[in-house]
């Protein structure tokens, strides 16, 4: 019962590889008549997830609520505790590391949250919130230089000098995420981890959001893992594309094979529910792939997670876990024992 | 005569810092039996407050003026007590977060027999008769027992299920429905719009669609009607002003939208800049500052909404010019 993702690329450009990764809560048992003393019970919240994330490319991770995508992207700095499996940061082991390395680490990988205005502090100004990182991670810059990068890094996404002395909440909700971004990019780190950075915006302002982190990108060669539930968004911005469902890895390979070619029933559902702005497309198209909601992570389906509610199932899907492998062309890695078999 | 028909609706909140701030100015739509009409727009375009006011449900400080007459009676001037006959019962809402529209202290079967009970005046058995038959027909697996849960217990999908239950209970001729997926998943959101498109198609009930997604509305409206800093801009059929938008934040809101058919690895194209906020526009066209076509006249004077092609555009630049833009989509 493994779902390692075959071996594990490790070419010299490797950023980020996670390996196994399983990130499991203890909750009290028994539901809506739980308490605290009540025996444990686990949430597998993620589970022997395998990935990696190369210099300057974009990882798209896509699944839906609940699925583990947001936990699993806290679980990558810290945020959320590693119940086993590894994540090297390249190439050393960050788990169990040295005070150190985590410092490190925690310089070089930053994160852009969902909600733009909860995420800053109400009673700082954006100067002071898009200095903090340069000061915890780079002491000792003076006072002079200091102001001179935050307003450059301000201007960078699109904001200015005027905005330096306001507050949080002066500002637009795709204002606050361009501070945001500012913040995640003042100490220069080399991998940006984007938890739904665009879901809360309007369509007009969610663009010029998803244009300004592909241009940062590109500029600073920057890699970005970038968490969404929108798969259009995805598509619009990575490279490589991650389809989470329950905790697990269904399907991991390029964007063009995953949206051009989608293998595994679970990415064919999904792409197939997203609605397209054409009333001729819309008014004519498929009933329903998808029938039901996520089962609970307290108690996953034997086997295939995503049996309960696939439109392939067969027996063999209860039996054993499949392993997220290359099974046919495209060469993406997909968990499902019905794809490659003729 | 239209089932609802709104005329210059109007809603302007009163501030006791500063001047008034309208929200909503000239919104004019009929929506006939029957028909699906979509109302799209930015946060703070207006589209939510143009149907709170229908129902009576403004803030205190707010005023609304113009009319809206459903059925031949003026909505805007009924007292509370016969607004109370037709809000519930004959023109129903959901709201886009069912988790803060249930009353979490209540089982779903309490909040749905009350709606009964009160327009029905049924009894508490035949209540729950009915609310039961009502989550059966939203395709919620094992009503009878799930109608004795709190609303915690079910997951965001169900409680827009439940939500759209309770929304039916007395059969509306309206269904209002505020962003009724924006809180859900993709695959939960495309059973919930077919829910819809199967209500409005085998009971005709008309809906109204508050949304700000394109693609929601392409699978259920007829009509729709974009916002703009509270005014409508362009309102046409769907498939004419999918196929051809006529003003160019319509065209700008469908080029921003990211597809699946996009050519791979094209940047987005954006609307620049940031709406205006409310009570901030200036006298020009509210849209001007961010518009790629604006002339001076633009900013000095506002667009007046005129007919065209069957439809009806607000903008001084004349729409053959602006057709020009229209997006091109992949077959």
């Amino acid at each position: 019962m493994t779902i390692s993702t075959s071996a594990p690329l490790r070419s010299d450009d490797t950023l980020l590889s996670v390996d196994d990764l399983t990130v499991h809560f203890s909750v009290p048992h028994g539901g809506r008549r739980a308490l605290p003393w009540s025996p444990k019970a686990t949430v597998r919240a993620v589970e022997r997830v395998s990935f990696d994330v190369r210099r300057g490319e974009t990882v798209g991770l896509v699944g839906e609520s609940g699925c583990g995508k947001s936990t699993l992207a806290r679980a990558l700095i810290g945020l959320a505790p590693v119940t086993s499996g590894s994540i090297r940061w390249r190439g050393a082991q960050t788990v169990q590391g040295a005070r150190r390395d985590v410092a490190q680490l925690r310089r070089d990988v930053q994160m852009i949250f969902q909600d733009p205005l909860a995420s800053l502090d109400p009673r700082m100004t954006i100067e002071q919130i898009v200095a903090e990182p340069l000061r915890t991670h780079r002491s000792g810059i003076g006072r002079a230089d200091l102001r001179a990068r935050v307003l450059a890094m301000l201007e960078r996404v699109g904001l200015n000098a005027y905005h330096l002395q306001r507050y949080p909440h002066e500002f637009s909700g795709g204002q606050c995420q361009r501070v945001g971004i500012a913040r995640a990019l003042i100490a220069e780190p080399q991998l940006v981890i984007c938890d739904e950075p665009v879901s809360a915006l309007d369509v007009s302002i969610q663009a010029q959001i998803v244009n300004l982190l592909r241009d940062l990108q590109r500029e600073l060669s920057l890699s970005l893992l970038f968490v969404a539930h929108d798969l259009a968004v995805v598509k619009a911005i990575s490279h490589r594309v991650l389809v989470m469902y329950l905790g697990r890895v269904m399907e991991f390979g390029a964007k063009q094979a995953v949206y051009g070619e989608p293998q595994h029933p679970y990415t064919r559902a999904l792409l197939a529910a997203v609605p397209t702005p054409d009333p001729a497309i819309e008014r004519t198209r498929e009933p329903v792939l998808l029938r039901g909601e996520l089962p609970s992570p307290l108690d996953p389906p034997s086997g295939c997670v995503f049996r309960t509610r696939c439109p392939q199932a067969v027996d063999a899907c209860a039996g054993e876990v499949p392993e997220a492998v290359v099974r046919a062309q495209p060469a993406s890695r997909v968990a499902c024992i019905r794809v490659g078999v003729s | 005569m239209a089932l609802l028909e709104v005329s210059k609706l109007g809603v302007r909140f009163a501030r006791h810092d500063g001047g008034p701030v309208d929200a909503v100015q000239d919104v004019s739509f009929a929506l006939e039996s029957g028909r699906t009409l979509g109302i799209v727009g930015e946060s703070g375009s207006g589209k939510s407050q143009t149907v709170m006011a229908l129902l009576g449900l403004i803030a205190p400080n707010g005023t609304v003026t113009g009319e809206a007459s459903y059925r031949g009676e003026n909505l805007l001037h009924m007292r509370t007590r016969e607004l109370n006959r037709i809000r519930g019962e004959r023109i129903a809402m959901i709201f886009q977060d069912p988790m803060t529209s249930l009353n979490p202290f209540l089982t779903i079967e309490r909040q749905m027999t009350e709606t009964l009970q009160l327009h029905r005046q049924m009894s508490r058995r035949a209540a729950r008769m009915r609310a039961i038959e009502a989550l059966e027909s939203v395709r919620i697996p094992d009503a009878a027992r799930r109608i004795g849960m709190y609303p915690h217990e079910f997951s965001g999908g169900m409680r827009q299920r439940v939500m759209i239950a309770m929304a039916l209970l007395c059969e509306p001729d309206i269904l209002i429905a505020d962003e009724p997926t924006t809180a859900l998943d993709v695959t939960v959101q495309a059973q919930i719009i077919e829910l819809l498109r199967e209500l409005n198609r085998e009971r005709g009930t008309a809906i109204i669609l508050i949304t700000h997604d394109m693609g929601v509305v392409a699978g259920l409206c007829d009509d729709v009607m974009v916002m703009y800093a509270g005014r409508t801009v362009e309102q046409a059929s769907a498939r004419a002003l999918f196929a051809a938008p006529r003003h160019p934040y319509t065209v700008g809101l469908l080029n921003a939208l990211p597809r699946l058919t996009d050519a791979s690895d094209a940047p987005l194209r954006t609307i620049p800049g940031n709406p205006p906020l409310p009570g901030m526009a200036g006298a020009g066209c509210a849209f001007a500052p961010r518009c790629a076509y604006a002339l001076d006249l633009c900013r000095r004077e506002r667009p007046i909404l005129k007919e065209f092609e069957g439809g009806v555009r607000a903008c001084h630049k004349p729409a053959s010019e602006i057709a020009g833009l229209r997006v091109e989509v992949q077959a």
